[in-house]
């Protein structure tokens, strides 16, 4: 069989649960194809061959004994299933660089609870993927380690911060993906590189080794080529982790059943304002393309408004900043990581911080400094938490209504790189669809909805607060019945 | 008539918790003996992606504390990230309470200078962690992440104390509670207790504040008496001068017995205050309060007024027994044995005590039981020795952990009460002396002491002295 790399989590399942491969077959496979196409796509800030063929000799054992035994269809789902992990999740054993210069020779002592959960299932860590410094952007651009390259389009960014890990999915350099959601940080890229990506339920999945950018926003979640692997990497990361207060403790359930569920009947919200203002009128017209397909399965849409969306990207932009200015702070140069050596601590301090961190994370350090000053607390951080506590009432009203809220990922599509740069401000603004259900800490999920240009498309679609289980089986619903995420790009 | 003055103080205590675990992670927070950085692990070494958890033991013992100084405890509360650099803080914030303190509003009793009661309010009592230490070597220094994450007590006071001495009263009496509850050694010396006071100086009679000054590092109770002791006067001075005080943090040099300016106004930070996001409210619930309130022993104030009440001793009194829950427990326990709570107690202060004091050893590591106390008072009662052997016996009690009668028994000490014998010995003691017998007749009665020791030396000390006294008597004055 050629071509392995191709595959999904669940494809690859099958097959090796038959024994019509082994998990070092297509590890290699793996591994040889992100050799053929890494040095275009840029998606590694570090690889990890050894471990990943480690690994996979073990799977290979569980595998023949199981099969010898006959429960082989026991073996965890992710057993010898390629993986790669967004570089700002801890791995013990591997360097964690936050694409930053201030990590850039930091080897964590730990596994981050995720990475745990997703070895103990037997899934192969290939390397870590590059992200925008500290998940702090929307395209790798801001990554010490240089842009990652959209496999669709190699001139265009694979949108972030999360970016690396679309961008190796994209280009068949992983099986599976798991990255990290601030603002929109997993559902953006997967978007942009016709991806599925799911942004839990605040508190759904432990934060426990994930380096914090902002702690009340952050999320980790599944990246992968179809909406099923999503759900097995869901199934295997979520639930109660005791080593994270803000982790819930609520059965997460088997998800999985709810693909292929009917989805007649479903209310499905289409708010006004995600195909208003600023919005690229060909992403409009390809995601009403993709709600017409929901209404052809027998979702009823209903036009709603969710006008509060606008006030969520100044809510986020001092809520995300501040707590970045206070995680930030242990990055001084005394235990680990980067120092500057100078003749005194506060020179120390200031040579490390100013020649470890990158610009984009400089500007939210002082902008969250400043928003948390005596003075300024009140009419900024206080006023903040107030309005996100109004947009969280807007959802919860909205969903009172409507089963499942759905528009686009992003309002526009994937900008040549180097764009950003040029446009500090307008980029700020491409965070619109994404950073409110961050904000609310409701679910959201991205599945490929088409191209415009030949570029991918995203359709977001976005739940109650623990109810992943209707998005999937909504996405999975319009994946079956569209395909998109079947195309895959040719990299040249 | 010169201007007087008053002193508006203060206080700010950090008091260690001794719980098992650190604050907010597994590792264990006994730090004192272990070698450098080996009590630590990816929270308290704050690295990237850590997270903390808060410590249930922390917070029960941070309640009952509210409770024993008389706080309200918040059903709501919440933690703060309290923000400044500082390579002994390892995440570049510490872990606090800010707005929304798990307990407020509280008292405690002292006594104020004229000796009356008075109560200092308790604005606060909140959890936080401590931080790492610093060994400062030649042109570098070195971090030790043992200590940080261990858990603190911050107690604050409203600015109700008047004197060094009432602060020092004030310190005495929260270390004496927070003993009682277990939740803390409190050992300045170790640093398991640290504090900080806030005072201003004005004329007597001015309505407004002085200017606030702020002393740090006062480690132990002298520090403290002779830090404000030092800045009262200090102040008061320069106000006669007509000068101005300005608003500093100061440090206190013990050894050249002065404060120092550590920081001034301009220099002062801002924390930076917000919510920790990685930790939920802390929510107490009134249950959980009354099961923590069940487990309160007899707090001091209260076992002082039983004491005076049932053993009839004055307050002053009873404190000194009180102010040691262990000396608090050997009183009672010598009592129950015993009986006649004014004899034991004059034995206790008296005779164990200054054993105390010169072997610098607590009570609970002496080897007299409060039972061998008892035994060794019956023995006087029943005439098997007097007085003074028993003081001797006790101090070879306390040397030795023998009991005392076997004491007694291995020395010969039991006291001469047989009348026929102790006769003859006034007999030889009489006739051995005839000068003084004539003296003593011709009307030097003071000289009946002296028979009396002569008796105490031939019996070694051994013999009853009330029959001594009676036998000479009666031989003397015929
Ligand atoms: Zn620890």
């Amino acid at each position: 069989m050629d071509e392995l790399y191709r595959l999904t989590a669940h494809e690859a399942r099958d097959l090796l649960r038959k024994g019509e491969i082994s998990a070092t077959e297509l590890t290699q496979a793996v591994l040889d194809r992100i050799h053929a196409v890494e040095d275009k796509v840029k998606a590694y800030i570090t690889l990890t061959p050894e471990i990943a063929l480690a690994q996979a000799a073990e799977a290979d054992k569980a595998f023949v004994q199981a099969r010898k035994e006959g429960r082989a269809h026991t073996l965890p789902d992710l057993l010898g299933i390629p993986l790669a992990v967004k570089d700002v999740i801890s791995t013990a054993g591997i360097r964690t660089t936050c694409a930053s210069r201030i990590l850039e020779n930091y080897i964590p002592p730990y596994d981050a609870t995720a990475v745990q959960r997703l070895r103990a299932q037997g899934a192969v860590i290939l390397g870590k993927t590059n992200t925008d410094e500290f998940a702090m952007g929307w395209s790798t651009e801001n990554s010490a380690f240089g842009p990652s390259h959209n496999p669709w389009d190699l001139t265009r960014v694979p949108g972030g911060s999360s970016g690396g890990n679309a961008a190796a999915l994209a280009a068949d350099e992983t099986i599976i993906a798991i990255g990290s959601d601030t603002g929109g940080s997993v559902r953006q890229p997967a978007g942009f590189c016709n991806l599925v990506a799911l942004r839990p339920t605040y508190g759904r999945v432990s934060r426990f080794g994930l380096v914090a950018f902002a702690s009340s926003l952050d999320q980790i979640g599944p990246m992968t080529k179809d909406v099923t692997d999503a759900a097995l990497v869901y199934e295997a990361i979520a639930g109660h982790d005791p080593r994270d207060s803000t982790s819930v403790d609520r059965p997460v359930g088997e998800v999985r059943r709810a693909l292929g569920q009917e989805v007649r009947g479903l209310r499905v919200g289409v708010p006004r304002e995600y195909f208003g203002e600023g919005i690229d009128p060909r992403v409009a017209d390809v995601v009403r393309q993709a709600l017409r397909v929901l209404e052809d399965l027998g979702a009823r849409l209903e036009e709603i408004s969710l006008p509060l969306t606008r006030h969520s990207i100044p809510v986020y932009y001092i809520i995300a900043p501040a707590e970045a200015s206070a995680n930030l702070a242990r990055y001084d140069g005394v235990r680990y990581g980067y120092r500057a050596e100078a003749a005194t601590l506060w020179e120390q301090y200031k040579r490390t911080r100013g020649r470890g961190f990158g610009p984009e994370v400089k500007r939210r350090i002082i902008l969250g400094t400043y928003a948390l000053s005596a003075g300024y607390y009140d009419a900024y951080y206080l006023r903040a938490q107030k309005v996100r506590t109004l947009i969280r009432q807007e959802y919860e009203t909205a969903f009172r209504r409507v089963d499942v809220i759905a528009g686009p990922v992003a309002p526009v599509v994937p900008w040549p790189i180097g764009w950003a740069m040029e446009n500090p401000v307008q980029v700020y603004l491409t965070d619109l669809l994404t950073i409110s259900q961050a904000i609310a800490g409701v679910p959201a999920l991205a599945v490929p909805a088409g191209f415009s240009d030949g570029l991918p498309v995203g359709l977001q679609l976005v739940g109650r607060p623990f109810d992943e289980e209707t998005l999937f089986r909504l996405a999975y619903a319009y994946e079956q019945a569209t395909q998109w995420g079947k195309k895959r790009p040719v990299i040249e | 008539m010169a201007q007087e003055y008053e002193v508006i103080i203060g206080m700010e205590v950090h008091a260690q918790l001794l719980t098992r675990s650190k604050m907010f992670c597994s590792c264990s927070a006994d730090y004192v003996d272990a070698p450098p950085n080996t009590h630590v692990c990816p929270v308290c070494m704050a690295l990237p992606g850590a997270l903390p958890v808060i410590n249930k033991a922390a917070v029960e013992a941070t309640i009952r504390t509210g409770l024993a100084l008389n706080c309200r405890i918040a059903s709501f509360s919440v933690f703060a990230r309290k923000n400044y650099f500082y390579p002994d803080l390892p995440k570049g914030y510490q872990i606090s309470q800010y707005e929304l303190p798990l307990t407020t509003d509280g008292w405690v009793e002292i006594e104020d200078d004229a000796g009356h009661p008075k109560r200092v309010r308790i604005r606060r009592a909140h959890l936080e962690e401590d931080t790492g230490k610093l060994v400062h070597m030649d042109g570098y220094s070195l971090v030790d992440l043992n200590r940080a994450g261990v858990p603190l007590l911050e107690i604050v006071t409203e600015a109700d104390l008047r004197s060094a001495d009432e602060a020092y009263r004030y310190l005495r009496k929260l270390r004496t509670i927070l003993r009682y509850l277990g939740v803390s050694t409190a050992d300045m010396e170790k640093g398991a207790m640290r504090c900080e006071a806030n005072l201003s100086v004005r004329p007597k009679g001015q309505k407004t504040l002085g200017t606030k000054v702020e002393i740090k590092n006062l480690n132990s109770f002298k520090a403290v008496r002779d830090a404000i002791a030092y800045e009262v006067q200090r102040q008061v001075r320069i106000l006669e001068e007509g000068g101005t005080i300005e608003q500093v943090t100061l440090g206190w040099d013990a050894s050249r017995g002065r404060t120092f300016v550590q920081r001034t106004k301009e220099e002062a930070h801002d924390y930076r205050y917000f919510p920790e996001p990685d930790l939920l409210p802390l929510e107490v619930s009134q249950e959980w309060v009354e099961a923590l309130r069940e487990t309160l022993p007899e707090l001091p104030d209260a076992k002082m007024d039983r004491f005076v009440r049932e053993y009839g001793l004055s307050r002053k009194e009873a404190w000194i027994v009180v102010e040691e829950q262990d000396v608090a427990q050997w009183y009672e326990a010598a009592v129950r044995a015993y009986g006649a709570p004014r004899q034991v107690y004059n034995w206790l202060t008296g005779e164990i005590f200054r054993y105390l004091n010169e072997a610098n050893v607590p009570i609970d590591e002496i080897r007299v039981t409060p039972e061998g106390l008892a035994e060794l008072l019956r023995l006087v009662d029943d005439g098997t020795i007097n007085r003074n052997t028993a003081k001797s016996v006790l101090q070879e009690m306390l040397a030795t952990g023998k009991d005392a009668r076997t004491i007694v028994e291995e020395q010969g000490l039991a006291q001469v009460s047989d009348e026929a014998a102790l006769a003859s010995i006034v007999e030889e003691i009489l006739a051995a002396h005839p000068d003084e017998v004539r003296r003593y007749r011709a009307g030097k009665k003071g000289l009946f002491g002296w028979f009396v020791g002569q008796v105490m030396r031939a019996t070694r000390g051994k013999a009853n002295p009330d029959l001594v006294r009676k036998l000479l008597q009666e031989r003397l004055n015929e």
